[in-house]
């Protein structure tokens, strides 16, 4: 064990949809400024994994810690009791998301589209969440779009929107679910170029990914799921170069 | 998508076609010169959608009709305050049947068994009477409660349940079902990410359905709204069975005394397809509003669509 605190622990985590068993079992820790890869073949649970983080999915069985507070109860004695749907809220407000689909918000520009969590959320005043907004767009590359709608700009543009937009809710953990997986090649690189500026300024990051290469040079730790399970985890060039099982092995000769 | 392809494929530098590169005279593109398809079908149509109007025409020029009646009437004093009653409870009727509407929606929704039941009971029985029914209800409900009393205040039904405020519920609790119907269609149109986005940012359910998803449910509610607005102009015209004053009424009564009945209820059909015609308009631009963020550009306003249309009549000039 190390010494500083995981900031996500998961013991045994399970998680079925109706007969549909999509995690069998998932033990693994995340550190404090790690990035942290999942990858795997769809169907294999990455996904739905990252969504119990954030609570957008319900475990059935298990246990899941972010930041040493369970994720979606609250435990007194060796009772578990449901958390209200504002005391979910209120935790969520701390871990940032990245869809594969960016889900901008379409009826507002870029700089709305950050803004807005801020603003009606954190209750930041307009001109405050407006200049943090700003900084943001300039950050992930876009000070020049701030004032287009989602329509008007790149799949690649789009994303980087989104990333600002969970960057304004300063969070301490980030996650992206497959992030550069609905882009044209030429747009992967402006994305993953953002999340590894993100990498180098210490943000913890939980990334769902096909992206070996990123995950080779920016990862710290990796992990292999496949059927619900974690099949094998480590260093991500260790992994990568070297996997020990026959599944990752099948898997990355496909991949790579 | 096009922009890879296109970035692909332009490997060399030539290929810009633009006009600043000089190409030796006469070896532009050769316009294609064809006789086009006849449109015989069209010169029928047309011969014979004339023949049928003019035999229509000469119908009602023959007609026992007093056309004179019609400009009488169609701005007197008593018609124009039929229609300031008809536009009156159109709008008030609509916007109580908007705000129960996507009240009873966002309740339909909810994952609380017992306020999705009570939105699909109200529902139920208000889209399964007739308005008119509804209407005689609420007028006549001091047959069977005499008194409206709620402690602090009472007064008699009779008194309390004017023309004006039977056909108000009538009408806006009536159209409050059938809106809801249409705000749930709306509300669930909204892709599913978007809720997602909203709550892993920490925003509320009522927050999320404030900001975000009603906002991108409007597009889809509107056309249907602007439907429902122009059918509540001219089913206000029911109350006229309740003596609620609009225009109906108003041509009503002035037939029954001068009993010039077809040339009023001229006069009340140019009145409504004045109002919806004008309603129309205002639906246009409602669209175009809640459009923003879903196109690149903004849909013409009327005023560019009808000169686009008059100036595309004129053939192109055709190439010799």
């Amino acid at each position: 064990m190390t010494s500083a605190q995981p900031v996500v622990l998961a013991e045994g985590v399970h998680k079925s949809f109706g007969l549909n068993e999509v995690l069998r079992g998932i033990d693994l820790q995340v550190l404090p400024r790690e990035v942290f890869c999942l990858i795997g073949p769809s169907g294999s649970g990455k996904s739905t994994f990252l969504r119990c983080i954030n609570h957008l999915e319900k475990i059935n069985a298990g246990r899941l810690w972010v930041d040493g507070e369970l994720v979606g109860y609250r435990q007194k004695g060796d009772r578990l009791y449901e958390l209200k749907d504002s005391e979910v809220a209120l935790k969520r407000r701390d871990i940032g998301m990245v869809f594969q689909r960016f889900n901008l918000f379409p009826h507002m520009t870029a700089l709305g589209n950050v803004m807005e969590a801020p603003v009606q959320v954190k209750k930041q005043t307009k001109a405050v969440a407006r200049e943090r907004a700003l900084r943001l767009l300039d950050r992930v590359g876009l000070a020049d779009k701030v004032d287009s709608y989602p329509a008007q700009l790149s799949g690649g543009q789009q994303q980087r929107v989104a990333i600002a937009r969970a960057l304004a809710m300063e969070p301490k953990l980030m996650l992206f679910d497959e992030p550069t997986s609905a882009l044209d090649p030429e747009l992967v690189g402006e994305v993953l170029d953002v999340m590894r500026g993100l990498a180098e300024d210490g943000m913890t990051m939980i990334v769902v990914t096909h992206e070996m290469g990123f995950a080779r040079e920016v990862g710290d730790a990796l992990v292999f799921m496949d059927g619900g399970v974690v099949v094998e985890s480590g260093h991500p060039r260790e992994v990568l170069t070297n996997p020990r099982h026959e599944r990752t092995r099948a898997f990355l000769s496909k991949v790579l | 998508m096009a922009p890879s392809f296109d970035k692909g494929s332009a490997g060399g530098p030539p290929a810009e076609p633009g006009p600043q590169v000089p190409v030796a005279p006469g070896a532009g593109p050769v316009p294609i010169k064809a006789i086009p398809v006849p449109h015989y079908g069209r010169w029928i149509a047309a011969v014979a959608v004339i023949a049928v109007l003019a035999l229509i025409g000469i119908a009602f020029s023959n007609a026992d009709i007093n056309y004179g009646v019609i400009p009488d009437y169609l701005f007197s004093d008593a018609i124009l305050e039929g229609v300031k009653n008809t536009v009156v409870i159109t709008v008030l009727s609509m916007v109580l049947g908007l705000v129960l509407g996507v009240m009873f929606a966002v309740m339909r929704l909810s994952e609380n068994p017992v306020t999705s039941t009570v939105a699909w009971l109200y529902i139920w029985f208000f889209r399964g009477t007739p308005v008119l029914v509804q209407l005689l209800l609420w007028y006549n409900l001091a047959l069977i409660f005499p008194t409206f009393d709620i402690g602090f205040y009472s007064e008699p039904m009779t008194e309390l349940m004017t023309p004006f405020l039977a056909a108000l519920l009538g009408l806006g609790i009536n159209e409050g079902a059938y809106m809801a119907e249409i705000v749930r269609a709306g509300i669930q149109s909204v892709d599913e990410g978007q809720t997602e986005a909203s709550q892993a940012l920490g925003m509320s359910g009522s927050l999320t359905m404030r900001r975000i998803v009603l906002p991108q449910a409007m597009r889809v509610i509107i056309p249907p709204t602007g439907n429902e607005f122009i059918n509540m102009l001219k089913t206000s015209s029911l109350a006229s069975v309740i003596t609620y004053e609009e225009v109906m009424r108003k041509s009503q009564d002035i037939y029954s005394r001068n009993l010039a009945t077809m040339e009023l209820l001229f006069v009340a059909s140019i009145w409504y397809l004045f109002l919806t015609s004008v309603f129309s308009v205002g639906q246009y631009y409602l669209e175009r509003h809640y459009a923003k963020g879903s196109q690149r550009e903004l849909p013409p306003t009327v005023f560019r669509k009808i000169r686009a249309t008059v100036f595309s009549v004129r053939r192109p000039a055709v190439q010799r």
